[in-house]
């Protein structure tokens, strides 16, 4: 139970430090700002360590509590490493974004503010749908005798389109053709 | 069983081939199936009555208790007639309904079949789990059959209707099956029935119940019962032989054959019978009173099915053994006439082109076997003798006659199953009216031949329909085994069908059904008139629309709120909660400070100093404008905490943070010589204030909970032990490195994955492809040409220096570095390089020293590595990049690689010889020289770990520095062939300007 406030306190500095870099638009201050988290997160875990010691050489006439405590040492080394690796990283970031888009700025993220605006209103899911009275809307398709003539087509655009055509035209979202007012055997 | 349902999958998964093949022809193979299969039940008839069930169990998941568990009782044996045979007549129906032409004609096919399997196995399982997997699977099978016009927007949009209801249903049933599940300790369909009474009059009774009600919830969407019917009219947008059997025979039945499942012995639940009765009754009349509405008659059939749908349930769910031998009995008739007359539908749409009763008009003279097979039908669903409607109905009549004398809702049960008897009459007639009739006023409708092929299936369905009336004897055979499941006293029994049971109450009713039900098809044009004065107030369709509307807006509004898409934002609010909960808890707990506080370490006293000087850079580098004083004000702080670490008494961290440090600041200034040396802070104003508090709160938090968490040890470390085991176990002096590379090895080996992972997107992030391994060697690059740059000329004495450099480097003789002579002139330094040469092999050396020493001395692998990756960032700053690349002949990604594989292979090869995975070894041996030697095995895993850092190192080389120097290199000669509108990165930009092109070159 022994908790070096010297170290504490110059964490919570980093800690703060660290803290306003991160909130901050310019890319290369965050990754600053990380690194003093980095920083402030090692002298944490330094200070559960407790008193300051010998170095952990072994010798064997030196009893166990006379040494720093190595475990936190060895996470530490651990967490050194990874944060070289993860600064090396957005590094690279940084580089990248400068080159594509000369900037080394945080941007909104303009899809998210789209998804706010998303209307209410979704073709897929709220446009009315003619009722269908027919699979075989238009006119008689069946494989199993001739098509009778004068039901055969539609008028699409201008140009007539065999009946059995016209409804795979529909497109998503489109409106369908009414079978009624054109067709079906009247 | 299972060979059934594995032959159904198989030859679904095959089926598209065929199709490409032998085109819609193959609809007659896949019928062969079920049709096989339907004659394997016919023989397994004897087998299933004799012994009460076959059963089949395959272990399939022991730790859920999931076993491939198949029982084949009188009720999964009657459901599977249903739905093997009607399933086979469908795909033979199918053949003549589709066109040849259809390229989703294979999938469509291999849809349908796998539904088939996937219902027999729904009905045949006896694991709650695995008829789950059936059930959903069905579900999905349904979402695909039903949006097969893929191009419409109403099939979409009502095979995800259906998915949505069936699904959520489904959903609250698994948590309904894993209650009663658990409960029971046994997931056996069976043996969970038979533990039933035990289960409801036991302590868990309540969950039972509750239990119950979430199955029925399964049931009810699964088949459309108010107030999920909406679902199943909607669905009518599938092709029709798909409504035929799922809509009519197959699916929707799943929800009816559960309650018949459980029934024996749920029934007895409290909410049971309220619900199967209350929601059944009324969905009965509502289908029938809206299936009077309808124009098109394939809806006049879907609200039809929905009616009977829940008079089934009622019957089915009702739990005394005369109501079960007439659910059953129903089901089965139902079963064959709906799916009669939906494919006469499908007929009727396929040859006039048309299912609307106001276009069709005189169908009966064009198609008068088609008229006689729907007329059979339609007459078996309006329940007229001698067919198997009659006889079903008949028997329904008496169960709840019998009830009435039970029951005190009985005769209101009654009343309301006749009213919608009553109905159903009405739209049966008014079905054969409006597909058949001639009708004034309406032109005939032009009606191609029906093939005989084409209207086998509904014909055979309506003659086993004639044939089940006549002779109900077998159906009442098939049916009684579960029927006696109900029988509870000597008095009681099931009764039998039968076509004739003299004059009885029964026969009364159906002949005022009949009276009823002709007087409102004849008054129909009233019955129409009054429908139309009611609104359409009540429309679950439209309730469903408006809560899937609902959801949707509440999903964009809470995006909206939350998704701000501003990183500083997010951060803020997490932030604020990671200081604000701990705070309120520590103010809450109110303790008082821990002992054991102090400032100043009798160890230690420095670490005042260094503190001090770690904050001053700290803060130094939050109020730096610069880019570079600000990275080096950080690098103060890291440098200081190496200080710390030393002060502590950790010199292997110490050495590591020093030589991060460093290569981290050289990373530093070489990835970022492009920017603008201005570092504007670009967050102002009532932000900085916000960022200011939630810092200053955020550390002063860190620091309580760092005080309260130490002082809260109560504990001795674990890690006082370390010494002891590193010298024996380990074999090391160093605790810390021998903790690295034995005790916690996996960490390390996770760590140095990491390492990889970094190196290799740092490489892919500059290099976009590859990652530049193929960098030419320096002799075949022309003298003096890399780095060179033109433009401001510097001062005379730059002149002078660049003048003493070309000297320097026309004496090609004992040059001091390989490609040196490779760089442009004016970006030599002769002191930098005689100096490389000097010390670069010492520092080579020295990293191998600290590797291997570093199990008994400060040092070990990452220490090692590092050091090593000094020593090529000082070749690469003093020779440029031809120079790192004679350096490292072997690329980073080798490197990386070899040094994983290496790692690992420490791992492993214990595991080969008989021991644990990273198990280490000591080696004692004696060498010449050397003398005697003690060698640890874990050592090479600590090489492994050596050559990853390297590899790292020169990753970070090669792409911040050596990629990024061509990027701003100017090309030797003008490009000719180089297209403008490359990426802006390959055009020259120089270091100089770097500051007017960030004002926004495009």
């Amino acid at each position: 139970m022994s908790v070096n406030l010297t170290l504490l306190t110059v964490m919570g500095a980093l800690y703060a430090c660290g803290i306003y870099l991160i909130l901050e638009r310019s890319l290369t201050r965050v990754l600053l700002g990380l690194m003093l988290l980095a920083n402030a997160t090692n002298l944490l875990i330094l200070a559960t360590g407790g008193y300051a010691g010998l170095a952990p050489i072994f010798d064997k006439d030196t009893p166990a509590v006379d040494y720093n405590d190595p475990l936190p040492q060895a996470l530490i080394l651990t967490s050194i490493v990874i944060s070289f690796a993860v600064t090396a990283f957005m590094l690279g970031i940084i580089y990248r974004t400068w080159v594509l888009a000369r900037q080394d700025e945080i941007q909104d993220d303009a899809e998210d503010r789209r998804v706010a605006e998303t209307p209410s209103f979704d073709a897929e899911d709220d446009s009315v749908i003619p009722v269908e009275t027919s699979e075989f809307p238009l006119a008689m398709v069946g494989s199993d005798g001739p098509v009778p003539t004068g039901t055969a087509a539609v008028m699409s655009g201008g140009r007539p389109v065999r009946a059995d055509k016209a409804a795979s035209e529909e497109q998503p979202g489109s409106l369908n053709v009414d079978p009624r007012k054109e067709g079906g055997g009247k | 069983m299972i060979t059934v349902l594995a032959v159904h999958f198989a030859v679904a998964a095959v089926a598209p081939l065929l199709f490409r093949k032998f085109g819609r022809n193959s609809f007659f193979a896949l019928a062969a199936v079920p049709a096989a299969s339907f004659i394997w039940l016919l023989l397994q008839h004897d087998a299933v009555y004799s012994s009460g069930a076959i059963t089949e169990v395959v272990p399939w998941i022991p730790g859920l208790q999931l076993d491939l568990a198949f029982r084949m009782d009188a009720l999964a044996w009657v459901m599977s007639l249903l739905v093997l045979g009607v399933g086979a007549l469908v795909l033979v129906y199918c053949a003549r309904y589709f066109e040849n032409k259809d390229d989703y004609l294979g999938g469509f096919g291999a849809q349908l079949l796998a539904f088939a399997g996937a219902m027999f196995g729904l009905v045949t399982a006896d694991d709650l789990l695995l008829m789950f997997i059936f059930w959903e699977l069905t579900t999905v099978l349904s979402y695909l059959l039903i949006g097969y016009a893929r191009t419409r927007l109403s099939a979409r949009r009502s095979a995800l209707q259906a998915l949505v209801v069936t699904t959520a249903g489904g959903l609250a049933m698994l948590v309904g099956l894993i209650i009663l599940g658990s409960t029971a300790g046994t997931y056996r369909i069976q043996a969970i029935v038979e533990l039933a009474p035990a289960l409801i009059a036991g302590p868990a009774g309540g969950a039972v119940s509750a239990a119950v009600v979430l199955i029925l919830v399964g049931a009810i969407t699964k088949s459309a019962l108010v107030p999920f019917h909406f679902w199943l009219p909607g669905a009518m947008a599938a092709p029709t032989p798909v409504s035929a059997y799922l809509h009519a025979a197959a699916m929707v039945k799943a929800g009816i054959y559960l309650v018949a499942r459980l029934a024996p012995g749920f029934a007895e639940t409290a909410p049971w019978l309220p619900i199967v009765l209350g929601l059944g009754l009324a969905t009965m009349l509502v289908g029938g009173y809206r299936a009077l509405r309808q124009t098109d008659i394939k809806l006049i059939l879907a609200y039809g099915t929905v009616s009977q749908l829940g008079f089934m349930t009622m019957v089915v769910g009702l739990g005394t053994p005369e109501a079960a031998l007439a659910g059953l009995a129903f089901l089965l008739a139902h079963g064959l006439f709906k799916a009669t007359l939906f494919l006469v539908v499908g007929i009727i749409d396929h040859q006039a082109g048309t299912r609307d009763i106001r276009e069709l008009s005189g169908v009966y003279g064009s198609a008068r076997a088609l008229a006689i097979v729907a007329a059979i039908g339609a007459a078996s669903m309006a329940g007229v003798p001698p067919l198997a409607g009659y006889v079903a109905k008949e028997s329904v009549f008496e169960a709840f006659i019998q009830y009435s004398s039970e029951s005190g809702t009985g005769p209101w049960l009654l009343g309301g199953v006749v009213l919608g008897s009553v109905l159903t009459f009405a739209y049966s007639a008014r079905f054969m009216w409006g597909a058949f009739a001639v009708k004034p006023g309406v032109e005939p409708t032009a009606f191609k031949p029906v093939k005989p092929a084409f209207l086998a299936a509904p014909a055979i369905l309506s003659l086993l329909t004639v044939l089940y009336g006549l002779w109900p004897a077998p159906v009442d055979g098939w049916i009684q085994p579960y029927a006696e499941l109900f029988v509870d006293g000597p008095e009681s029994s099931p009764g039998h069908l039968t076509l004739w049971h003299g004059i009885t109450p029964a026969l009364g009713l159906t002949a005022v059904t009949f009276v009823l039900g002709l007087a409102m098809f004849y008054g129909r044009n009233a019955v129409a008139r009054l429908q139309a004065l009611v609104p359409g107030w009540i429309d679950s369709d439209r309730a469903y629309q408006y809560t899937i509307g609902a959801l949707d807006d509440t999903a964009v509004w809470i995006t909206g709120r939350t998704q701000r898409g501003s990183l500083f934002f997010y951060l803020s609010v997490i932030l604020t909660v990671a200081f604000v909960l701990p705070l309120t808890a520590l103010l809450l707990a109110n303790k008082p400070l821990p002992e054991g506080l102090y400032f100043i370490d009798p160890g230690a006293p420095l670490q005042l100093v260094a503190g001090a000087g770690i904050v001053i850079g700290a803060l130094a580098a939050v109020r730096a404008n610069k880019r570079f004083l600000a990275v080096l004000m950080v690098s103060v702080t890291g440098y200081g905490i190496a200080l710390m670490f030393a002060l502590q008494g950790a010199p292997d961290l110490a050495l590591t943070q020093m030589l991060v440090e460093t290569i981290i600041l050289v990373a530093f200034v070489l990835a970022m010589r492009s920017l603008p040396p201005g570092l504007r802070d670009r967050t102002g104003g009532k932000y900085r204030v916000i960022r200011v508090v939630i810092g200053l709160a955020f550390g002063v938090t860190m620091i309580f909970v760092a005080i309260y968490a130490l002082g809260a040890r109560v504990a001795p470390p674990v890690s006082l032990q370390f010494p002891q085991l590193a010298y024996e176990g380990g074999g090391g002096l160093n605790v810390v490195n021998v903790t690295l590379v034995d005790i916690r090895a996996w960490d390390t080996f996770g760590e140095i994955s990491v390492l990889a992972l970094a190196a290799t997107g740092v490489a892919s992030l500059i290099f976009v492809r590859g990652r530049g391994d193929r960098i030419r060697t320096s002799a075949t690059v022309a003298e003096g040409t890399v780095g060179r740059r033109t433009g401001a000329r510097g001062s005379t004495r730059d002149d002078a220096a660049l003048a003493m450099n070309r000297r320097f480097a026309a004496a090609t003789r004992d040059a001091w570095l390989v490609a040196g002579r490779t760089l442009a002139p004016e970006r030599r330094s002769i002191i930098f390089e005689v100096v490389t040469r000097l010390i670069f092999h010492s520092i080579i050396v020295f990293s191998l020293y600290l590797l291997l020493a570093g199990h008994n001395l400060p040092g070990g692998g990452f220490a090692g590595g590092l050091t090593a990756g000094l020593a090529l960032t000082i070749r690469y700053l003093a020779g440029g990049r031809f120079e790192l690349r004679e350096a490292t002949p072997v690329g980073a990604g080798t490197l990386l690689g070899i040094g994983l594989a290496t790692a690992a292979a420490a791992g492993m090869t214990p595991l080969l010889l008989g021991g644990e995975v990273f198990q280490s070894a000591i080696v004692e041996l004696w060498l010449p020289v050397f003398g005697d030697i003690k060698f640890v095995t874990s050592t090479i895993f600590d090489i492994g770990v050596y050559i990853v850092v390297v590899g790292l190192a020169l990753d970070v080389l090669r792409s911040l520095g050596a990629e990024i120097d061509e990027h701003f290199e100017e090309p030797a000669e003008p490009p000719e062939d180089e297209e403008s509108g490359g990426a802006p990165a390959e055009a020259p930009v120089e270091a100089a300007d770097a500051e007017t092109t960030s004002k926004g070159r495009t």
